[in-house]
């Protein structure tokens, strides 16, 4: 593959590119969901292809194909020299990128067991055993477990000479346990509805021990149907790491993107209220306690990995800190708008999209002094929420609201009776300014999304979130009529 | 030999079956999915992506008595289809067998969909979209706003083939504009269309009519939260359709008891009516599902009243009906889709929704929308591009976007008027053809900045 990778650089040159990448990436996944104690689907797929980028006199192309043989490489080089040369006719301003060293080597997600060796009758077992153990509790409607598995081979060459190989492997396996009754529906779910993903081989699935979570969440799935409603009104919350790394990813991932704060999602996901000028005034994003990088090299994230899709070697780029907004996740053409270098976060989904600024591993950082059970302890009158159910978010990234699936309520440091439905809204950053404790290093996990949406034709991302759970105080909770 | 899908899509559906059986089937289903999407996105009103994508992938449903194996590959040599027949052979006997498992659709009559497919449309080049994008950038210069948005054309291949007789094939097309204008100051407006053939997308007059969103949203005012009556137009509507499509329309949905569908039971106002039709030239037609089952028009929603849902083979047994023709690739374990979804069109021109409003507000249209209790289809999420403030008929001033969290049946019984005429859009599976709708209510729960 190497070579059909050179031979496109060398053709789009040819045909007067300034500049071209190549990508040539052979994706491996494997599938298995387990509803209600029968095994539904399980599924191999694979995709491979390559992708051409290219820079003709400040314009860009891109065009891809599923077919790695030499004239279609040939081929498929001048189709983006073409479409470069389209979008040159409405170009206002020549895209420039940063200088970077050519890159070289080889980077591997750390695997302990690499889950394709493992027999599949072996895995499904596994699931069932969970699934079984959630159906032991009387009253559910049907439970679902979900077992997914990536390999991702991609090699990168560029006209500068860059060179890279990386292997990826990422899991990700949940429970989920439904209940109904009448108009009343209430799920349950570990460790994430969205999938529970890891960098990891197998190995991360025995350490979710789904079988010994799934009676109790089955149960509590159940207790909620006749839980009290969540009532409406300001209070404190305190965000389980369930819910707080989405809360991360949505309100503070998203909106420091700097492709989208320069206008290029606008029309689709929207654009970011954190303007380069508050990057200059060094704008209160957060309270004192909050300290946020983007960290490309986390272990277990999502988001790792040696080097992006320019050829930008992985870093930690810090983004908030001690309240204050330092940073962006960048790319070769956006951080010179800045006056900075690329923070390496251009990512593609597959070989057949274009690379576009993507989160690596956004994390909160843990603060010493409180675990979150202190935190908890510490919390006179609250509610604590936990396990997202739904997001929402405007296109500014500023007005958010969540639900989670469970709330307890907190009296004097005691945690309480269920609430159901339970929802909160905000402002991003009079949220994050109301931060008043985030838990410290021995609660904090590496989480993450394996459904990042961002771009158009749509883009996937599995980006992960590093957080401990924190305390947040007079939040609106209990939205909307019920 | 490497298959090309442009000639041999149904040729290889079938050879694929073949192998399966070669392996022990006593069931097989290829589906092969393959074709070109090409789409050009402007932003600042110059264009910054211009992508064209070919992929081929086929799809292989082995079965052995009741157990399963599903593989999939985009390598299409002989060697590959052969050990993807192999694969989900593997696959399928290291399964427990799926007791309840209905056994794969039989062939149905499947008339070709009129209008499905258009040359100029699989024949588009990036020079037709960038002058497209010119003209929308235009319309933007001259309201001196700046234009973002995405121009795209896109071809669809899709043969199954099954070993119970299904041979089916066909070319499916459609070109997609949206456009957002905004001024510096971050007033925004909207316009979408969407055509089978793109030329009948007419970029120049949607540019404009975003462009004159953008300006006239500019200082737009604070409006507390709470319940108001509304008129939302097409891109609104779109989205009630698709999150009642996702939360309720589906057979697996009332299966599993977390649907609000009931036949007979009241969802809507009189004016309401909603189908599913693959062969209505007013959407994108399509004559088959992704199981090789001809599409029937199923009315969803009958003047208000829940009829029925949409079927896939496995829900469709279970019903004791058959599938309706609306399945998803499989594995598929969400169930079936309504993805040619429509809504009858009103008496009310576009005018008098607007006049018959006395305090209320204008939306355009929604952003970032998830369901809060799918049960209640109670839905969150933004107005963004275009939100007006109405009294006494006419439209006063634009507002600063507001949260809803509203149950779109709630919604649905509150439509007083029904616009008379229809917008095709794309929802986030399928198309809509939806009109505009005046809300006698509906609740608003915050403010943003903008």
């Amino acid at each position: 593959m190497r070579e059909l990778a050179q031979r496109a650089v060398d053709t789009a040159v040819q045909r007067g590119a300034g500049y071209a990448d190549v990508r040539v990436v052979r994706r491996n996944e494997e599938s298995i969901t387990v509803k209600s104690g029968r095994v539904e689907g399980v599924a191999f797929g694979e995709s491979e292809g390559f992708g051409v980028r290219v820079l003709v006199d400040g314009a860009w192309g891109f065009a891809s194909s599923n077919r790695l043989t030499a004239p279609e490489a040939d081929r498929v080089a001048a189709d983006a020299v073409r479409i470069a040369r389209a979008s040159a006719t409405a170009l206002r301003e020549p895209v420039e990128l940063d200088d970077r060293p050519p890159a070289h080597g080889r980077y591997a997600t750390p695997v302990e067991e690499d889950p394709f060796a493992i027999p599949i009758d072996r895995k499904v077992a596994d699931l069932l055993d969970a699934d079984r153990r959630m159906n032991g509790v009387k009253g559910l409607a049907y439970t679902e477990t979900r077992y997914n598995a990536l390999r991702e081979w991609k090699e990168f060459a560029a006209s500068d000479g860059s060179q890279t190989d990386q292997e990826f492997t990422h899991v990700s396996a949940a429970i989920e346990a439904t209940a109904v009754r009448d108009d009343e529906m209430q799920r349950r779910s570990y460790p994430d509805w969205g999938g529970g993903y890891s960098a990891a081989g197998y190995e991360h699935l025995r350490r979710l021990d789904l079988s010994g979570r799934a009676e109790e969440l089955a149960s509590e799935a159940v207790e909620l149907l006749d839980a009290p409603q969540c009532p409406p009104g300001r209070t404190t919350i305190v965000l389980h790491p369930s819910q707080l790394y989405l809360q991360v990813h949505e309100s503070c991932g998203h909106p420091i993107e700097l492709d989208r704060v320069f206008g290029t999602e606008a029309s689709y996901a929207g654009t970011s209220f954190l303007t380069t000028d508050k990057l200059d005034d060094g704008f209160q994003y957060g309270s004192e306690l909050v300290n946020i990088v983007a960290d490309a090299t986390a272990p277990l994230g999502l988001g790792t990995f040696g080097w992006d899709d320019e050829g930008v070697a992985a870093q930690v780029v810090p983004i908030v800190e001690q309240g204050r907004f330092v940073g962006y996740l960048s790319s070769r053409e956006t951080a010179p708008r800045i006056g900075r270098r690329s923070g390496g976060a251009m990512r593609a989904d597959g070989w057949n999209r274009i690379p576009l600024i993507r989160m690596t591993n956004v994390n909160l950082l843990p603060q010493p002094g409180m675990t979150f059970d202190d935190i908890v302890a510490d919390t006179d009158d609250g509610l604590l929420l936990a396990y997202n159910r739904s997001w929402s978010i405007d296109d500014r990234r500023l007005n958010f609201q969540f639900a989670t699936e469970v709330a307890r309520e907190i009296k004097g440091g005691k945690v309480g009776r269920l609430l159901k439905n339970p929802t909160y809204t905000g402002i991003t950053y009079e949220f994050w300014r109301s931060c008043d404790a985030i838990a410290d290093a021995s609660d904090w996990v590496m989480l993450g999304t394996g459904n990042c949406g961002k771009g158009e034709p749509g883009q996937v991302a599995h980006v992960g979130h590093g957080v401990s759970g924190a305390r947040f105080r007079d939040v609106q909770v209990g939205v909307g009529k019920w | 030999m490497v298959a090309e899908m442009t000639a041999e899509g149904l040729a290889l559906a079938r050879r694929l079956v073949e192998l399966a059986e070669q392996q022990g089937a006593t069931e097989a289903e290829a589906l092969v999915l393959g074709g070109t999407d090409q789409l050009t996105r402007f932003a600042n009103s110059q264009i910054h992506q211009n992508v064209a994508e070919t992929n081929t992938t086929v799809n292989l449903r082995f079965v052995e008595g009741r157990q399963i194996g599903v593989a999939s590959t985009n390598r299409l040599d002989d060697e590959s289809l052969r050990r993807l027949a192999e694969s989900a052979a593997s696959i399928a006997r290291l399964q427990p067998p799926l007791e309840d498992f209905a056994g794969l659709p039989e062939p149905t009559p499947v008339a070709p969909a009129a209008g499905a497919y258009s040359e100029a449309t699989a024949a588009a080049t990036p020079e037709e979209r960038a002058e497209a994008a010119r003209a929308v950038i235009a319309g933007a210069d001259e309201a001196g706003v700046l234009a973002y948005g995405s121009f795209r054309t896109a071809t669809e291949r899709v043969a199954v083939a099954n070993s119970r007789g299904i041979a089916v094939e066909e070319e499916r097309t459609y070109g997609q504009l949206i456009t957002v204008s905004m001024d510096p100051s971050g007033s925004a407006g909207y316009a979408e269309g969407v055509a089978v053939d793109f030329r009948e997308i007419d970029a120049a007059g949607l540019g404009r009519e975003a462009a004159n969103k953008a300006r006239t949203s500019r200082a737009a005012q604070d409006t507390p939260a709470g319940d108001y009556p509304v008129v939302l137009e097409e891109y609104a509507v779109v989205d009630l359709l698709d999150m009642l499509g996702y939360m309720g329309f589906s057979g697996l949905a009332v299966q599993e008891g977390r649907s609000f569908f009931e036949p007979g039971r009241r969802i809507g106002s009189e004016l309401v009516s909603i189908w599913d039709d693959g062969a209505d030239p007013a959407g994108t037609p399509a004559a088959f599902d992704y199981e090789g089952v001809a599409k029937q028009r199923v009315t969803l929603v009958e003047r208000g009243t829940c009829v029925d849902v949409v079927h896939d083979a496995q829900t469709g047994a279970k019903a004791g009906r058959g599938s309706t023709g609306h399945g998803l690739p499989a594995p598929n374990v969400w169930g079936p889709f309504p993805l040619n979804q429509l809504m009858a069109a009103g008496e009310t021109p576009r005018e008098e929704l607007i006049g018959g409003l006395d305090k209320g507000l204008l939306v355009t249209r929604f952003h970032y929308t998830n369901p809060v209790h799918p049960k209640l289809a109670i839905v969150t999420g933004m107005t963004r591009d275009g939100t007006y403030w109405v009294e006494g008929g006419e439209i006063r001033h634009p507002v600063k976007n507001l949260r809803f969290t509203q149950s779109y049946i709630d919604a649905l019984s509150g439509v007083q008027a029904v616009g008379s005429t229809r917008r095709l859009l794309r929802g986030f599976l399928g198309s809509v053809v939806v009109p505009a709708l005046r809300i006698s209510a509906f609740t608003f729960t915050g403010t943003t900045q903008h």
